[in-house]
Order: C-alpha cells, then sequence, then structure tokens
C-alpha cells in the first residue's frame, strides 16, 4: 500500500536456464508483486470494507448471542448454513482473517521497501543543481546579486532546509516529515493488529448480574461468571483474585421515564485493602489487572416459599428487563420444595416453579403486561405458579429466567390454577395449602470485568498513525535550487539563477518560493 | 428557548431555499448562464480562455445576475447563522451539548457544513454559486431532520453523560460536516468530467455551468484531506476511548462502529487511489461520493435498520 505508485520495478527473475526451480521462483515473484501492487492493496482495501458488512447485518454472537439465537428461531433453515460460513461470527472468521492478513503483508511488502528507500534519502544530500533551470515549474532570475553561496545556504538553513553547496550552486529539499508520517502511519497500523492480536491472546473477559447484598457477593473467578471467555494464553488460576459485593444500586429518571442516574456502591475485597468504591456507566471500577464495566441494571424479586410440610424458602431471581420502563420476566425455581420430612425423599414430580413479570410501577387496573415507569413506585408482580418435574436433572442447560418450556409442554410441569398479582408483602395461598409471599424485590447489577493487555498499545500506536497521517496529508516534499554565475570577469556583482521543483502535489509552491528567493535576497 | 430553536431552523431552511432560487437565477442569467452562452460564440469554463462576446447581439448586462449571486451568497451565510443559532439554542434549552440525539446529530454536523462552505466561499469566490448544490444538500438534510427525527428537548441519557460526548461526538460531526461539503465538489467533478468527455443527458448537461474538473476535483480532495484525519480522531481514536470507558472494550463491532469502520476504509482508499497516477480521478472520485454513501447509511440506515450500542437515536 502505497501513497505513490512510484516504486522501482523488481527486477525479472534471471533465467537459470530451464527448470522448475526457476519458473516458481519467477511466478511466486511475480505473485509478490502483484500483491504488493497499490491496485491489489486498493483491492483488498474494499473487499475488506464489503466483508465488514455482514457483520452489521447479521446478529455476531460475541456481540448479542440472544439475537443469534432469536435469528435461530426465525429462519431455522437458513440459520445454519450462515453458521458455517461463519456468519454470526465475521469479524472472528477465516475469510475476514484472509483479507486482512493479506492486506497487512501487501501492506509489509510495500512500506519495508520505502522505509528502507527513505532511510537512504533521509542520509542523502539534495543532488545537484540542473544544468536548465528555466526547465523547473518555478523559476527566477536576478541580474545584480551581491552576496555568495554560503550566504543563500545559511539563509536556507534558517528556514530549515536541508542544504547542500557544490562550487557556485546550493540545492536544498525540504518536506521528508511527508513520507516519514506516511511510513510511521502504515507502521502503527501494523502495531494495532498487534495490539488487537495480544488482547485477544492474552485479555479475558466475563459477565454476570450482581444481586445487591452480602450474600450474593462474587469473587472472580470462572465459575462465578454467567458467560466469560479467556483468551488462549491466560492461565485460569491466575486471574486477580477480587471479591466484589454489590452495597447499593442507585437510578434516578426523569418524569418521562428516561434515566437520569445509575450508580452502583460496591465493596471491593482482596484488591489492596478492602474497601468501598462507586462507579456509573462511563467510570469503571479500576481494579488491578481488571476493570468492572456496569452495563445495565434491574430487579430481582424475592419469594419466600412454604410447602405443604411447612417449611419455608426464600430465593430472588434476577428478572430480565424487556423494555425502557423495566417491565422485567424471569422465574424462580424452587427444586427442593416438599421433600416429606417423615422420608427424606424427594418427589420430582412435586417441585415448584413460578415465572412471572415484575412491573415497577404497575397500572392501576388491568391489564397487568407493561410498567409504566422504571423506578418502583407502585411494584407488582403478575405470578404464576408451576408444580410438576422442573427438568433440572436432565442435564440439559436450561435458562434460570425462565422454566423449562419442554416440561410444560409434555405435561411434566402444570400451572397451579390461575396467575395471581401480588403487591409486597402480600401472600398467595395454592390448592395444596403451600403459600408463597412476595417479599419484595432487590436491585442488581449487570456487570462486565476485562482484562485486555492489548489496549494501551492500540492507543498509543492509533495516537501515532494519526500524526503520521497528518504529516503525510499535509507534508510536501519540495527543492529549490540557486546558481551564482560571473556574466563578465570584469563585473562584481553576479546572475543568480533560482528553480523550485515540488515534489509533490503543492498547490501554494509559487508563494513559497517567491518568499524563499526573497529571503535569500533580503540576508545577502 | 426550544421554540426558538425550532424557529430558527424554519428560517435556516427558508433561507436555504431562497438561496437556491438565487443561486438558480445566476444559472440562469448569469455570465455563464444560459443567456449569456446564447451570446457568446466559445464555450467558456471557469479558468478557460476568456468570453469572447460576439458583437453584433447584445450581450446581458450580468449585473442583475451579479445581485442575484450576492443576495444568495448573503442568504446562505444568514441561513447558516440561522442555523447554528437553533443548534446552540438547542444546547442552552437543555443545558447541555446540543448533539444528544439523531435530530440533534443532523442539526451539528450540517451546521458544521454550514461554517465549511462559509470559509470556502471567502476563500474562492469564484465557487460562489456552487452554493445551490450545498444549500440544496442542506434544505434535503434539514428537511428529513425536522420531518423525521425530530425530538424534543430533553436531557441525555446516562450513557451519553460523559465528557466524551464533547470530544468524540464534536470530532465525528466535525468530519462529518466536512465530508458533506466535501461531498459537493466530489459529485459536480463527477458531472463536470462527464461533460467534459461529451456526455449531454442529464446530469451531465449541468457540468457546462460547473468550474473547470481541475478546480473542483482539488478543492473535494482538500476536503476530503481535512476531514480525514478528524474522522480517525473521532470514530477510531476518541470513540474507542468512550467505548473501553462505558462498554468495557475499545472495539465491539457494533453496527455504528462497523460502518465508522467502513467509511474510514472507504475514505482511506480515496486518499490512497488519488495519490495513484495509474488510478484515474474519476475512479477515486467515486471512491470519495461512495465514501459519504457510507456515511449517510451510518447515521440514518444504521439507526433505524439495526439496534446496537449507538442506540440513542431517539427513533
Amino acid at each position: 500500500m502505497t501513497t505513490t505508485d512510484t516504486r522501482p520495478e523488481a527486477p525479472a527473475a534471471t533465467p537459470r536456464g530451464p527448470g522448475w526451480g526457476s519458473f516458481l521462483i519467477g511466478l511466486l515473484r511475480g505473485l509478490w508483486r502483484q500483491l504488493t501492487s497499490m491496485r491489489t492493496a486498493l483491492v483488498l482495501l474494499f473487499l475488506l470494507a464489503v466483508a465488514s458488512i455482514p457483520g452489521s447485518v447479521l446478529p455476531q454472537s460475541n456481540v448479542a448471542i440472544e439475537a443469534v439465537q432469536q435469528y435461530y428461531r426465525d429462519h431455522p433453515k437458513l440459520a445454519p448454513w450462515i453458521e458455517r460460513v461463519d456468519g454470526f461470527d465475521v469479524f472472528g472468521s477465516p475469510w475476514f482473517a484472509a483479507i486482512y492478513l493479506l492486506l497487512f503483508t501487501s501492506l509489509i511488502g510495500c512500506v519495508i521497501p520505502r522505509l528502507r528507500d527513505h532511510y537512504r534519502a533521509i542520509r542523502s544530500v539534495p543532488p545537484k543543481v540542473p544544468a536548465r533551470l528555466d526547465k523547473l515549474p518555478q523559476h527566477l532570475s536576478v541580474a545584480d546579486h551581491d552576496g555568495d553561496v554560503e550566504q543563500i545556504a545559511a539563509a536556507l538553513r534558517k528556514r530549515r532546509w536541508r542544504v547542500v553547496v557544490r562550487d557556485d550552486t546550493v540545492s536544498a529539499e525540504k518536506g521528508y516529515l511527508k513520507e516519514t508520517g506516511n511510513l510511521v502511519f502504515h507502521f502503527s497500523l501494523m502495531a494495532v493488529l498487534v495490539a488487537v492480536a495480544l488482547g485477544s491472546w492474552y485479555g479475558w473477559h466475563g459477565n454476570r448480574i450482581l444481586v445487591a447484598g452480602k450474600d450474593t457477593s462474587f469473587c472472580n473467578s470462572l465459575q462465578q461468571y454467567d458467560e466469560a471467555k479467556l483468551g488462549p494464553r491466560v492461565d485460569e488460576g491466575r486471574l486477580p483474585p477480587f471479591c466484589v459485593t454489590l452495597d447499593d444500586f442507585t437510578a434516578s429518571y426523569q418524569t418521562s421515564g428516561q434515566p437520569k442516574e445509575f450508580r452502583a456502591s460496591v465493596t471491593v475485597e482482596g484488591d489492596g485493602p478492602t474497601r468501598t468504591a462507586d462507579f456509573s456507566v462511563n467510570a469503571p471500577l479500576r481494579l488491578d489487572g481488571a476493570s468492572v464495566y456496569l452495563l445495565g441494571h434491574g430487579y430481582a424479586p424475592i419469594l419466600r416459599y412454604t410447602d405443604r410440610f411447612g417449611k419455608t424458602q426464600t430465593k430472588e431471581g434476577p428478572f430480565l428487563s424487556e423494555d425502557e420502563m423495566q417491565t422485567s420476566t424471569g422465574a424462580i425455581s424452587f427444586p427442593d420444595a416438599n421433600v416429606d420430612p417423615a422420608t427424606g425423599r424427594r418427589d420430582p414430580s412435586l417441585q415448584m416453579g413460578f415465572d412471572g413479570i415484575y412491573l415497577p410501577t404497575a397500572p392501576d387496573q388491568a391489564p397487568f403486561v407493561r410498567s409504566r415507569f422504571p423506578a418502583e413506585n407502585n411494584p407488582a408482580l403478575l405470578l404464576t405458579a408451576y408444580r410438576g418435574n422442573l427438568g433440572l436433572d436432565a442435564g440439559i442447560p436450561s435458562s434460570v429466567y425462565r422454566l423449562d418450556q419442554r416440561q410444560i409442554d409434555a405435561g411434566r410441569l402444570k400451572p397451579v390454577g390461575e396467575g395471581k398479582l401480588l403487591k409486597p408483602g402480600e401472600t398467595w395461598t395454592l390448592d395444596d395449602g403451600s403459600t408463597v409471599q412476595f417479599v419484595g424485590t432487590k436491585e442488581y447489577a449487570t456487570l462486565s470485568v476485562r482484562h485486555d493487555p492489548g489496549q494501551g498499545i492500540a492507543l498509543v500506536a492509533a495516537v501515532l498513525a494519526l500524526g503520521g497521517l497528518m504529516g503525510s496529508l499535509f507534508g510536501k516534499r519540495r527543492r529549490v535550487f540557486f546558481r551564482l554565475t560571473t556574466p563578465s570577469p570584469t563585473s562584481s556583482s553576479r546572475l543568480l539563477e533560482a528553480g523550485g521543483l515540488p515534489r509533490t502535489d503543492y498547490p501554494g509552491f509559487a508563494e513559497e518560493f517567491a518568499s524563499t528567493v526573497a529571503a535569500v535576497r533580503e540576508k545577502t | 428557548m426550544a421554540a426558538l430553536s425550532d424557529a430558527l431552523l424554519v428560517v435556516a431552511m427558508l433561507g436555504y431555499l431562497v438561496a437556491m432560487i438565487c443561486y438558480a437565477a445566476v444559472y440562469a442569467f448569469g455570465e455563464r448562464g444560459v443567456v449569456a452562452r446564447v451570446a457568446t460564440r466559445e464555450l467558456v469554463g471557469a479558468g478557460g480562455p476568456p468570453v469572447v462576446v460576439d458583437e453584433s447581439v447584445p450581450a446581458p448586462r450580468p449585473a442583475r445576475s451579479r445581485w442575484a449571486g450576492l443576495a444568495g451568497a448573503v442568504v446562505l451565510v444568514v441561513a447558516g447563522i440561522a442555523q447554528i443559532g437553533s443548534l446552540i439554542f438547542r444546547g442552552v434549552a437543555g443545558d447541555r451539548l446540543p448533539w444528544g440525539n439523531m435530530y440533534e446529530y443532523v442539526l451539528a454536523a450540517t451546521s458544521v457544513a454550514a461554517v465549511a462552505w462559509i470559509v470556502v466561499m471567502v476563500r474562492r469566490p469564484a465557487l460562489r454559486h456552487l452554493g445551490l448544490y450545498v444549500a440544496l444538500t442542506q434544505v434535503i438534510l434539514l428537511g428529513v431532520a425536522a420531518l423525521f427525527l425530530y425530538v424534543p428537548v430533553g436531557p441525555l441519557v446516562p450513557a451519553l453523560d460523559s465528557y466524551w460526548l464533547a470530544i468524540h461526538v464534536t470530532a465525528v460531526a466535525i468530519s462529518s460536516g466536512i465530508f458533506l461539503i466535501g461531498f459537493v465538489p466530489a459529485g459536480l467533478f463527477l458531472i463536470r468530467s462527464g461533460w467534459d468527455k461529451g456526455r449531454a443527458g442529464f446530469p451531465f448537461s449541468l457540468g457546462e455551468r460547473l468550474p473547470a474538473a481541475a478546480v473542483l476535483e482539488r478543492l473535494s480532495f482538500r476536503l476530503h484531506a481535512f476531514a480525514f484525519p478528524i474522522w480517525t480522531f473521532g470514530a477510531l481514536i476518541a470513540g474507542p476511548i468512550w467505548a473501553e470507558a462505558a462498554w468495557g472494550r475499545y472495539w465491539g463491532w457494533d453496527p455504528k462502529e462497523v460502518w465508522a469502520f467502513i467509511s474510514w476504509i472507504v475514505y482511506a482508499g480515496y486518499l490512497h487511489a488519488r495519490a495513484t497516477p495509474s488510478v484515474k480521478q474519476t475512479t477515486a472520485t467515486w471512491i470519495a461520493v461512495l465514501g459519504f454513501l457510507t456515511m449517510l447509511m451510518n447515521l440514518f440506515g444504521v439507526n433505524i435498520f439495526f439496534t446496537g450500542l449507538h442506540s440513542y437515536g431517539g427513533l
């Protein structure tokens, strides 16, 4: 990838007589030249852009796994085919990697020779003054000049030209920054790629829902996350050892229900001395070796179930928010309910499960399906009870946010009575005399815990790339030449000829040339 | 204050319409306009040889068209000021930076475009009559914003409540506005160079009243070259820094990020293509036009069709 397509032609493969070896070398050289050409780089650049489009059109499993699952439900025939071509993981797919790796190979093949050329250019002196200065784009002659070449050179040096004096001529060049910036830009892009690779090898992240309260605190180990991903070079046992307890969660809202502020107050243990800290949406909690980000929040209703044998259990379950008003759905299961105290035997047909809709601000009358405000102004829980086999022993992973639909469909888990709307503190007595009380709710926070060792490098590289980019866009390589000639041996004043050559696109060069010549004349 | 902001927007849109009419008059009756050309022997482009007037046909006096051009420029500036005023009072009404939703973002980006165009007008008076196309683009974008995107003034959602709003969104809006102003001469260059190659149908027929292709091409390149580093900073440096603080990762292929990346690649492709002598200038400029289409896709398409983390559009 070059900004000017003026790289020297690679020498053709020297014929070494007939043979596969020379043919192969020739072929490889041809391919390499093709790959490192500007045209190929442009094509690859466009392929990269086009290849990114499906990543925005199709749901991506690393961004929104639920959306991918939904896509599977909506398009059961098409989805497996998309999966086969990595359509749900475009940016981690081999074909996407192939494009950017080819692009970067092309880039390396282009900038390495340019680095060598530029290094030589920086160390070399400006070329000899051309014989015919009047052939240059800029040209000027002054008849009665009475300074010498050294004075011209001094004036140019003062204006930060690189100057060389040869006999009665001065050659000067300026604007090496353009190519320097160009190279810095392209090498920085490679550094960004390296940083991204480092981040994916040595980085890790985990997400979890953290319910407020001491007994629901979580510690940084893989088992404690709802979803986690470690880079291939991360040792699971060496994750930084800290524990976080959500003490309090504050949310405030506009009257329209639009959120105004979210703030999580936590106690952190294991990261230095135990301390409390607050963090919010744009201000993550920075710990040693990880950061904790607040992604969302919701309510976890608490149910107290007293079974037919009089045994009471209390459980809470985080409900997932369905809309901006925090209408939330979820489920709470009591697999150990109705264990006969006489036999101690668990009856799998008497397990209890509840699913429900939680409305932080319920409307005054039915239908009770949508919350009217995200804060808990008139909380109510619309609960449906199920009795039967919860299906937890089948070993099939199931969501904690809903009861197992397969069990319900198969009739192994049966609804008990109609749904019931409960206010905090209210109790519902079921047909078998057992009771369920809606105790209240706890707040929960959705947290993401992350570590990416590449991000600092990526930032530095990106800033360097930007600096290089500006140099390469706004820098201008140009040369000026001066020659002093003596028209006749008798005259004391001499003829000054000046010529200017912009080596890159530079519309303002005429003005600069004029002012440079003027400065040279003033000085002398 | 909110009502004042809305009223100023109406003033700005009306102003752009009036400016369009003025410039249309310049095109029709100006020195290079239809009537003038009937009276000239030679076809003339900006920077070309001077007009040779056939003595037998009396030339129309250019005074009226000059007045129309001047009026167009003045009205355009007034419209731009009204537009910026609308943006400012929107900010005063909400007591915050006025680019917190899609309506405000379009208003901010087009305000930048207005400023950028005024700068171009001052520095290149010869190109002033291109204001017709700038006003047209402005009216379309402002109309879309007012009709489909309008939301009442409100406070920021917590996710946007960060000083990075001032940095990231400002930089992105500035570069978008300049890309917009760069897009106008890019499109006109393609029309003009089509005309130069002898294509006569619409829209190439507009070409004969446009400045020389090289002038348009150069202006387009300079605007793009100016906007590109700002875009790089806003979308690919400041954006990721904020994303890291807000979402935990600096780059996560959110639809908005994907399209920002695509725009960056396409504009990078344009800058490379333009610097490569073997690539035709029309090809390079097509890439710039494509770049602006990806910007539009990112602004409208992504907000309307996709849900992602950047869903603050208020749609």
